[in-house]
């Protein structure tokens, strides 16, 4: 196979590094701390087993959550090293084979697609923290938890204007302040847009968060609310054996752990590729994921639930049944907004909340969109201006798709579904079989161990070489076989108005793909030739 | 809440709590890689002279 490297001059022109180490861990676990975090995570542990989740939630961890990204970061500095920012680039290294970068579309088209809705609900959480500070959300004493909750799910519902299709105007204005708001991050590149941001956003988050922490801990009644999430709650008649022999908890904590931690995005691997060589991957990429399980289970697994369930007085039948499911828009939007209204001082702890929300979605959106980025500027030779422009088109499109079709919020849904669900297991699946097997174990473990502050404990290669591989399939055809019928089901019975609604999402998917696929063959040629010129260069220059 | 909850909570909540910290405290201490002196067999010169 040829050579593909870019020459040196070209890359050198675009090099972009780190500025520290504390920057990329804060860069890395803002990305993987989002609303899932403190929305999801609480919802499922409360609703499958309390307590008892933490057992397949933290074997999960260990068993395909701390592998993956110790993965994902040691391939992204080792492409990173052979001047590579992008997944095409990168899988191309990993595995040099002619087609490998094709694998590189889905790596950027999951991220991008993802960033399209993403951006809907992280402008969500921004309007709520104005209408709380304007007193927009308010909570009414002296009703049942159901009627609460039918009062936020009504405000919600008049915000995004989910019983028909159309375009909510007081919703797309504060879309378009939060879309070009990343999109300023973005054009500052790296180290000036994304470090600096997370820099200042992570510590700001946590410090929220923790403000509510304390309100929430020293409300009266705070063990009735931390009983009902923590205490072990095990169906009548079944013990913690059978318990653990149910698949569906399995499957639930480790796709948590999954799409919390944010593995199988393409982000990571991007993220990673911009260490220096010699920078650690062990002990940043720990540190990025303990982070993250920080603020799910210290803070989200403290805050959420409890504050629901004591102001609301229980949780209604209607809302334990869509958390359970693992519906953030649940808990998040129709469960706690009248919560805060109920709470002394709940305007400006609500304020505080939902900007905290806030902050966690944009960390998370930048990252979305730099892989792409990455490509369009190392891959088509495009400048940072063009770059962001040309993405900016294209997810403004996805966005108005996203927005549009609002009926039930199918577009967002099907654009999660598809996207955020199924392809995530599919590039996680694809790079973990990169990384244990193409790679091959003995560079793999040569290239972990390349300036690493911590040592890998040897059981990790045989986890990451079997297990994680096997878990992923597992929990794929388990949850694929639960999920895709009723999807399918669901496509077929919608009328042809709402119908629109799934397949335009699902055309624009497909187009982009399409658009990546190309995008790489011309790449691939486009780096043949800069390869050539700098030989000729070199012959006639000794 | 029940004793089992306070088991399952402490030590979900003290365990991640503990790795953070130690993390953290770990990163702190490490020397960053910007930071390592190189000595001159480390440095390429870009120098491909024949």
């Amino acid at each position: 196979m040829a050579d593909l490297n870019p020459s040196a001059q070209t890359l050198e022109r675009r090099r972009e590094n780190w500025g520290t180490k504390l920057g990329v861990i804060l860069a890395v676990s803002g990305s993987a701390v989002g609303l899932g975090n403190f929305l999801r995570f609480p919802g499922l542990a409360a609703t499958h087993g309390g307590g008892m989740f933490m057992i397949p939630y933290f074997i999960s961890l260990l068993l395909l959550g701390i592998p993956l990204v110790w993965a994902e970061w040691a391939m992204g500095r080792y492409g990173g090293a052979r001047g590579y920012n992008s997944a095409p680039g990168i899988y191309s290294v990993i595995w040099p084979r002619p087609w490998s970068r094709y694998f590189g579309a889905l790596a950027l088209m999951v991220p991008i697609v993802i960033y399209m809705y993403y951006v809907y609900i992280e402008s969500w959480c921004l309007y709520y923290a104005w209408s709380y500070l304007r007193a927009f959300v308010t909570g009414n004493r002296g009703v049942s938890p159901g009627e609460s909750v039918e009062q936020g799910a009504a405000f919600f519902s008049n915000y995004v204007q989910d019983t028909q299709n159309g375009l909510p105007g007081p919703a797309i204005a504060m879309l378009i302040l939060v879309f070009l708001l990343n999109y300023v991050f973005i054009y500052r590149g790296v180290t000036r847009g994304i470090e600096t941001f997370s820099r200042y956003a992570m510590p700001l988050l946590v410090l929220c968060a923790l403000v509510v922490l304390v309100r929430v801990l020293t409300l009266p009644n705070i063990l009735d609310g931390l009983g009902f999430m923590w205490n072990p709650s095990l169906p009548e008649g079944q013990s913690t054996w059978d318990y653990l022999k149910n698949a569906e908890v399995w499957l639930l904590a480790a796709g948590q752990i999954f799409f919390s931690i944010s593995v199988g995005f393409g982000i990571i691997i991007n993220y990673a590729s911009y260490l220096r060589r010699n920078d650690d991957v062990v002990l940043s990429g720990m540190t990025a994921c303990a982070t993250n399980e920080f603020c799910e289970v210290c803070l989200g697994g403290l805050i959420t639930i409890p504050v629901a369930f004591i102001f609301l007085g229980g949780l209604p039948e209607g809302l334990l049944r869509s958390i359970s499911e693992g519906s953030s828009l649940a808990v998040g939007f129709f469960a706690l907004p009248p919560v805060f209204g109920l709470m002394p001082l709940g305007l400006l702890f609500g304020a505080l909340w939902f900007f905290m929300l806030s902050l966690a979605a944009i960390t998370s959106s930048l990252s979305m969109l730099q892989p792409t980025i990455a490509f369009l500027e190392e891959g088509m030779g495009l400048g940072r201006r063009a770059a962001v422009a040309l993405l900016g088109l294209l997810t403004a499109i996805g966005c108005l798709i996203a927005v549009y079709f609002s009926k039930n919020l199918a577009a967002l849904d099907t654009m999660d579904f598809w996207v955020g669900s199924v392809c995530i297991y599919v590039l996680a699946t694809i790079q973990v079989l990169m990384f244990g097997w193409a790679f091959g174990i003995e560079r793999a473990r040569a290239e972990i161990a390349q300036g690493a502050e911590m040592k890998v404990p040897a059981i990790f290669w045989p986890v990451i070489r079997y297990v994680t591989p096997v878990y992923l399939l597992v929990i794929f055809l388990f949850w694929a076989k639960q999920k895709f019928p009723e999807r399918i089901r669901g496509i077929v019975e919608l009328d042809a108005a709402d119908r629109a609604g799934v397949l335009f999402p699902l055309i624009y998917i497909g187009l982009l793909i399409l658009f990546f696929v190309i995008m790489i063959a011309l790449t691939r040629q486009r780096m043949d030739r800069l390869r050539v010129e700098e030989h000729a260069r070199e012959e006639v220059v000794p | 809440m029940t004793l089992g909850g306070w088991i399952f909570m402490l030590l979900s909540v003290g365990g991640i709590f503990v790795w953070t910290v130690y993390c953290f405290v770990r990163v702190f201490r490490a020397r960053d890689a910007r930071e390592h002196m190189h000595g001159p067999l480390d440095i390429d010169t870009h120098d491909r002279g024949t």
